[in-house]
C-alpha cells in the first residue's frame, strides 16, 4: 500500500522517527512508505539526532515508532526537542517508556500494538507454566547430558488440573491466559483494578489476597506506579513453599532481589520468568536453578506476531497521517 | 482398606492375605501400599532372576492368582511366563500401554489384564501440549541460550512460531488423544485426526489414513497404542507428507516411529522439528538428536507426575480388590 494518502506538500512521503533495532523486516516495509530517521543507525546522542530530526526537511517527523526497552524513554525532554511530533506509536502493548501525562497535555496522541501479541504471550505464559510443573526443560538438560542411562528415572512432576491460578490482571493477555488453563482443568482466580462482571472467575480485591489462595500467581498487567513490584515480599509469603510465580509482563512488576532470595531458600517453589528488571542481565543465581525457566523477552516474539505487527503499526501512522483515529489508541 | 477378600482365617490368627506377584520396580511406596493388602511377592527384592522367581512363586503353597507388571521393557508377560505360573488369573498394569502382555495368549487362558485406564491421560496430554509449545516458541532452546549467558552477547533469540491457526493431525483419537485436542482448542489450534474409526461424537476432521492426515496438518501428535498395525506407524512416508515446516510429537511409544527416519528427515530439513518423550530403545537418546536445537527431548515423564502416582497405585489397588472379590475389573483391557 503507498502512502499516497499521507503525501507532505512537497510530494515527498512524510518523515517518521524510527526507535528500534535496525535490521528488521518492519524497517524495510516502513522505507517503502515514509522517509525513516532512524535513531539507532545515525549512530547519534538522542539530542543530537532529536535536534537534526527538527530541523529535517522537507520537513519535519509527524509520528514517531517506539520500541520499549531503552533504546529511548519518550518523556518531556524528548517533546520539547521535537515539537512537530503529534503521533507516538509503541511497538509493544506495554507503553512504559513513554510519559503518557506529557503526552495527553501536549495533545500527542499514543497507539500501542493493541492485541497483535496478545495471544502469543498468552501461549507462551501458559508454556512456561507447564514447563515449570512438569520440568520440561530441566528433564530436556537432564537428557542432553546423557544422564538418563545413568541417573534412570527423573523426578516427578506436578499435575496441573486442579490448580489455582491467580491471574493479576485480567486484560487481554489475562484473559486468553484463563480460557487456555481451564482447558486444563485449572482453577482461575484473579486481580484487577476492578471486578468485572462479564466472567465467572473469583475475584481478589487485592494481590496478597490472591496469592493466599492460589497455587500459581501470572504477572500479566501493565507496569506503571501503582504495579511495580507489585509482586512483592508480602506477596511471595502469602503464596507460599509450593507456590509458582509466571512473569510475562514487565520485570519491574516483581521485586526480583526478593524472588532471587524467595527461590534460594525455598519459600517458594518455582519461577517462569519472560522479564527481568535489567535485561538482557539475568540473575546469575538463576541461572543454575533447576526449578525456573528463563526466556529471553520472548512471549512476543513470533513470525506471524511480528508479521501482524508490521500492518498495525503502519495502520497507525497512515490512519494518523490521513487525520483518521487511531487503530490501536491508548491516547486519547 | 480391609483385606476383606481375603481367605477367613482361623480364630485368633492374622488373615490370610492373597498372593500377589509384583514385576519389577524399585518404586518402594507402590510396594508398600499393596504390602498392607497383599503377600507381596516382589520380584525386584528378591533379586532372583525372574524365571526363577515365578517358579519359586509357582511352586509355594499359595500361589498368586493376580500379579502387578510395572511396564518398562524388563517383563514380558507371554506364554512363557503364564506358563510359568498357571494359578495366575490376572494381571494387573501399571502403565496405559500393554504391549508388553500378550493379550492372545491372555485371552487364551482367561486371564483378565487390566491396564491404568485414564489415570494418566490428563498428564500425559498436559505433557504434549507443553512439548507442542516448547517446540513452537522454542522455550527449552531459548532457556539453553539463557543459561548460557548468550543473551546480553548476541541479542534477540530468534522467532518462534504462532500456535494459533495450526493444524493439529492427533493419530488415535482415545482419552489422551481427546484431551490433546480439547486444550489445543483453547489455543485456537485446527484438530483434524485419524482412528481406527471415524468417532460420531467429535466434529473434528476425519481421515481414514495418516498418510492424508500428514499432507494436510503442520503438526502431528502420535497418541496411539502400539500394536502390529501402528508400528512404526510414522514412516518416510509420512514424513514426506508432512513437510518441511511440519512437526512431530510423540507420547505414544518409541517405536511407533521409524526413529532412523526421523533422525534422518531432521538432519536433512525435511521436517521442522519434534518432540520425543519416548525412544526406541530407551533411555538411550540417538546422539544426533541431542546435538539438535529443534527438538524437545524428554525421559519418559509425561506421565509422571505426584498425582498421577498416587492415582495409579489406588487404581491398581481397586482393581486387585475387585478381581480377588469376583466383581469385573475396573479398567479392563481383557476381557
Amino acid at each position: 500500500m503507498a502512502s499516497s494518502a499521507a503525501a507532505t506538500a512537497s510530494g515527498e512521503p512524510p518523515a517518521i522517527l524510527f526507535f528500534r533495532r535496525p535490521g528488521a523486516p518492519f524497517n524495510a516495509a516502513l522505507r517503502q512508505r515514509f522517509r525513516v530517521l532512524d535513531f539507532l543507525a545515525s549512530g547519534e546522542p538522542l539530542p543530537v539526532f532529536l535536534a537534526a530530526a527538527a530541523a529535517a526537511a522537507p520537513d519535519p517527523p509527524r509520528a514517531a515508532v517506539v520500541m520499549g526497552g531503552g533504546a529511548a524513554r519518550v518523556d518531556a525532554a524528548f517533546l520539547d526537542a521535537l515539537p512537530s511530533l503529534r503521533c507516538l506509536v509503541s511497538t509493544a502493548a506495554g507503553v512504559d517508556h513513554i510519559d503518557l501525562a506529557e503526552c495527553a497535555r501536549r495533545g500527542v496522541v499514543v497507539a500501542n500494538s493493541g492485541t497483535v501479541y496478545s495471544a502469543d504471550v498468552a501461549d507462551h505464559a501458559v508454556g512456561l507454566l507447564i514447563d515449570v510443573l512438569r520440568c520440561v526443560s530441566a528433564a530436556e538438560r537432564f537428557v542432553r547430558r546423557g544422564l538418563w542411562p545413568l541417573q534412570g528415572d527423573f523426578p516427578l512432576g506436578s499435575k496441573l488440573a486442579g490448580r489455582r491460578v491467580g491471574i493479576i490482571g485480567l486484560g487481554n493477555i489475562g484473559s486468553l491466559i484463563a480460557k487456555r488453563l481451564e482447558a486444563f482443568g485449572c482453577i482461575i482466580h484473579y486481580n484487577s483494578r476492578r471486578q468485572k462482571g462479564s466472567v465467572s472467575y473469583k475475584y481478589f480485591p487485592n494481590v496478597h489476597d490472591l496469592a493466599s489462595e492460589s497455587d500459581v500467581l501470572v504477572v500479566a498487567c501493565a507496569l506503571n506506579k501503582e504495579t511495580q513490584h507489585i509482586v512483592n515480599k508480602d506477596v511471595l509469603e502469602a503464596l507460599g513453599k509450593e507456590g509458582i510465580i509466571i512473569n510475562i509482563s514487565r520485570g519491574a512488576n516483581i521485586d526480583e532481589g526478593e524472588l532471587v532470595r524467595a527461590l534460594n531458600e525455598g519459600r517458594i517453589a518455582g519461577a517462569g520468568l519472560d522479564v527481568f528488571e535489567n535485561e538482557p542481565a539475568v540473575p546469575a543465581e538463576l541461572l543454575s536453578m533447576n526449578n525456573v525457566v528463563l526466556t529471553p523477552h520472548s512471549a512476543v516474539f513470533t513470525l506471524e506476531s511480528r508479521s501482524d505487527l508490521c500492518d498495525q503499526m503502519i495502520g497507525n501512522l497512515e490512519a494518523f497521517l490521513s487525520g483518521k483515529p487511531l487503530l490501536t489508541p491508548v491516547l486519547p | 482398606m480391609a483385606s476383606s477378600a481375603a481367605a477367613s482365617p482361623a480364630s485368633g490368627e492374622p488373615p490370610i492375605l492373597p498372593a500377589l506377584l509384583l514385576l519389577r520396580t524399585s518404586d518402594a511406596s507402590l510396594a508398600a501400599a499393596l504390602r498392607q493388602r497383599f503377600r507381596v511377592l516382589d520380584s525386584f527384592a528378591s533379586g532372583q532372576p525372574i524365571p526363577a522367581f515365578l517358579a519359586a512363586a509357582a511352586a509355594a503353597t499359595d500361589p498368586p492368582r493376580a500379579a502387578v507388571v510395572v511396564a518398562g521393557g524388563v517383563v514380558r508377560v507371554d506364554a512363557a511366563f503364564l506358563d510359568a505360573v498357571p494359578s495366575l488369573r490376572c494381571v494387573v498394569n501399571t502403565g496405559t500401554g500393554v504391549d508388553h502382555v500378550d493379550l492372545h495368549e491372555c485371552a487364551r487362558r482367561g486371564v483378565a489384564v487390566a491396564n491404568s485406564g485414564t489415570v494418566y491421560s490428563v498428564d500425559v496430554a498436559d505433557h504434549a501440549v507443553g512439548m507442542l509449545i516448547d517446540l513452537l516458541r522454542r522455550v527449552s532452546a531459548a532457556e539453553r541460550f539463557v543459561r548460557r549467558g548468550l543473551w546480553p552477547v548476541q541479542g534477540d533469540y530468534p522467532l518462534g512460531s504462532k500456535l494459533g491457526g495450526k493444524r493439529v493431525g492427533i493419530i488415535g483419537l482415545g482419552s489422551i488423544g481427546s484431551l490433546i485436542a480439547k486444550r489445543l482448542q483453547a489455543f485456537g489450534c485446527v484438530i483434524y485426526y485419524n482412528s481406527r474409526r471415524p468417532k460420531d461424537s467429535v466434529s473434528y476432521k476425519y481421515f481414514p489414513n495418516v498418510l492424508d492426515l500428514a499432507s494436510e496438518s503442520d503438526v502431528l501428535i502420535v497418541a496411539c497404542a502400539l500394536n502390529k498395525e501402528t508400528r512404526h506407524i510414522i514412516n518416510k512416508d509420512v514424513l514426506e507428507s508432512l513437510g518441511k515446516d511440519g512437526i512431530i510429537i510423540n507420547i505414544g511409544r518409541g517405536a511407533n516411529i521409524d526413529e532412523p527416519e526421523l533422525i534422518k528427515a531432521l538432519k536433512e530439513g525435511r521436517i521442522a522439528g519434534a518432540g520425543l518423550d519416548v525412544f526406541e530403545n530407551e533411555p538411550k537418546v540417538p546422539a544426533e538428536l541431542q546435538s539438535m536445537n529443534n527438538v524437545v527431548l524428554t525421559p519418559h515423564i509425561a506421565v509422571f507426575t505426584w498425582e498421577s502416582k498416587s492415582d495409579m497405585c489406588d487404581n491398581t489397588i481397586a482393581n486387585l480388590q475387585a478381581f480377588f472379590s469376583g466383581k469385573p475389573l475396573l479398567t479392563p483391557v481383557l476381557p
